[in-house]
């Protein structure tokens, strides 16, 4: 028999090149090279990307338009946060080149969970990404708060991931395989019951607990604050938008025909979703945890490009990704930047007066609470634009009115950071950023791609809609 | 021959016993231990409905939880270790520094 490996490609390049990196990790002196290595490998795999289209080991790993555009989602997710670290950890004193090969790990995680065209497959990409995710979140093993996120995370993660399995055992008992399209199929003739509706509920809840949707979002906050910095930037959009291609994969095509079943289920999701992120982020004083809750609230509205289906509603959630993960990257990267020897700089009131004191940084902040409120020329604009336009286009104007009203509220605590910045005068220490090239262009690629995509949108839309099908 | 309703059975009851344990300790390694049930409450039921269909999917998926239950024990532990070290206690009503 004649096994075809041409779409395992690049996760095989990942899986080997990590492997590889941790190796020389031992022999070099120098860890940001790692981090420079880490980099080049991930560039080594997109090379390889556009050939790897196809089916291998009979449908069980699918190389789609839908999975390449995801992957190319997490290697640009790995990039930013890997240029974001080089400085910040060693201000942590975690400089370790482990650290790197981690990140590549659980990036492979998730592209073998964006390409899974079986639930097996799905599970161990998961796996593979949430275990290195929980070591990444504890990494600074000698601050407790870094030990506390890492804990709730895999206690949480562990937990919805025997839900996870559990709702796979029952789809597997009703339908007799874990493809996913053969489940559509098989579903396609049979009549609905209350062990198929279980299963659904289970999986819905432990991806649910991935995106972190609530009322399952209650390890986000935690997690988010007590993480490093990079890797909360790092996992509030590789795991998060892994979980979305899982659940567009799994419920479009698996659960097809149930969509009237789950759709219900997950606009509930969708509003009580963006009701607690928006409304639970207004009274936090903490900079990491207004924005784990803004990213709960992002995944609210991303959910309904799901519940709208069809081509129209996927390609506008990979849009809205693609958009949130740059918007969100850039913003912990100003984050970041406050961070320096002996200063947290995680609290609001660091940021006031911030135009005075470093106006270059105040600017660029301000253009990503701008895109994460979703005011025009940002791209947030654009994200949130074609998500109602699909959520209206598929017949759910209401759930659009309801999302815009929260993006309304949200405008409070993003707009509260600008005015701090700008309307505040400095007070204390004047503050000294911990600048780096790396993190600069970071910071560079974040802004330009926002304006760009807020500007001049239509290639990027047309990439998700040719990805989407 | 024993039939499969009667495995199935089985296997949902280590699984809620798994969950209730979950939801109800609070020291995190009886936690990991419910994790644990659940997940060979899972394993039983694939295990059999593996063999009463006589497809062997069931089976594979059962040896990659193990494999990934092992690592996840490790992780698991491992962090309980680092948190030790610098907090001494093992329960999750104490470790409440983060807060809202």
């Amino acid at each position: 028999m004649e096994i075809n490996i041409q779409p395992l490609v690049p996760e095989i390049i990942m899986a080997v090149l990590a492997l590889l990196l941790l190796l020389l990790e031992l022999f070099v002196r120098r860890k940001e090279t790692v981090g420079l290595l880490c980099i080049a490998s991930v560039t080594v795999a997109a090379y390889y990307m556009p050939q790897s289209f196809g089916k291998a080991f009979g449908g069980m790993f699918i190389s789609d338009g839908y999975s390449v555009f995801f992957k190319f989602l997490f290697f640009i997710n790995l990039i930013l946060t890997v240029l974001l670290s080089i400085r910040y950890i060693v201000i942590e004193r975690v400089n370790h080149g482990e650290y790197y090969a981690l990140m590549m790990l659980s990036t492979l995680g998730m592209m073998i969970m964006a390409s899974a065209g079986d639930l097996i497959v799905l599970y161990l990409g998961l796996e593979l990404m949430a275990l290195s995710t929980y070591i990444l979140a504890g990494f600074i093993r000698h601050d407790i708060r870094s030990n506390e996120a890492a804990l709730k995370y895999f206690l949480l993660g562990a937990f919805s991931s025997a839900i996870l399995l559990y709702g796979i055992t029952m789809i597997y008992g009703r339908t007799g395989t874990t493809g996913i399209a053969l489940i559509g199929a098989a579903l396609a003739e049979g009549t609905v019951d209350p062990v198929l509706l279980l299963s659904v509920t289970a999986l819905l809840v432990a991806l649910g607990f991935k995106i972190a949707l609530a009322p399952f979002h209650m390890w986000a906050p935690d997690a988010y604050e007590g993480a490093p910095t990079s890797v909360t930037a790092f996992m509030s959009v590789g795991p998060k938008a892994a979980g979305f291609a899982a659940l567009g994969r799994v419920f479009l095509t698996g659960f097809g025909p149930l969509t009237g079943e789950w759709s219900v289920i997950l606009i509930v999701l969708s509003v009580l979703t963006m009701a607690v992120g928006n409304i639970l982020a207004i009274q936090q004083q903490n900079i990491k945890r207004m924005l784990a809750y803004s990213s709960v609230a992002h995944a609210g509205y991303a959910v309904i490009g799901v519940i709208a289906a069809g081509a129209e509603g996927l390609s506008s959630m990979m849009n809205y990704l693609f958009i949130y993960a740059l918007m969100n990257i850039g913003a912990f990267a100003v984050v970041i930047t406050l961070r320096s020897e002996g200063f947290q700089g995680e609290s609001l009131h660091d940021y006031k007066g911030l135009s005075r004191t470093h106006p270059v940084a105040a600017a660029v902040m301000l253009v990503f609470m701008f895109s994460l409120t979703g005011i025009p020329p940002t791209a947030g604009f654009i994200g949130k634009f074609y998500i109602f336009k699909a959520a209206v286009a598929a017949g759910y104007a209401w759930l659009a009115v309801v999302a815009v009203v929260f993006s309304v509220i949200s405008a409070f605590f993003y707009l509260r950071v600008v005015m701090y910045m700008y309307m505040h005068e400095p007070e204390g220490e004047p503050l000294t950023l911990s600048l780096s090239p790396a993190i600069g262009l970071a910071l560079l690629i974040t802004t330009v791609m926002v304006l760009i995509v807020g500007i001049y949108p239509s290639p990027f839309l047309a990439f998700a809609r040719i990805a989407a099908g | 021959m024993v039939p499969l309703h009667w495995y199935l059975w089985l296997g949902s009851v280590v699984f809620a016993i798994g969950m209730f344990g979950f939801l109800t300790k609070r020291n995190v390694i009886i936690m990991l231990l419910s994790i644990e049930l659940m997940l060979n409450g899972v394993n039983i039921s694939l295990v059999a409905l593996s063999h009463y269909m006589q497809d062997l999917r069931g089976q594979i998926l059962v040896f990659f939880i193990i494999v990934v239950a092992a690592a996840e024990a490790a992780i698991g532990l491992a962090i309980v270790i680092a948190l030790f070290r610098n907090k001494a206690t093992a329960h999750v009503d104490e470790i409440t520094g983060m807060k809202g």
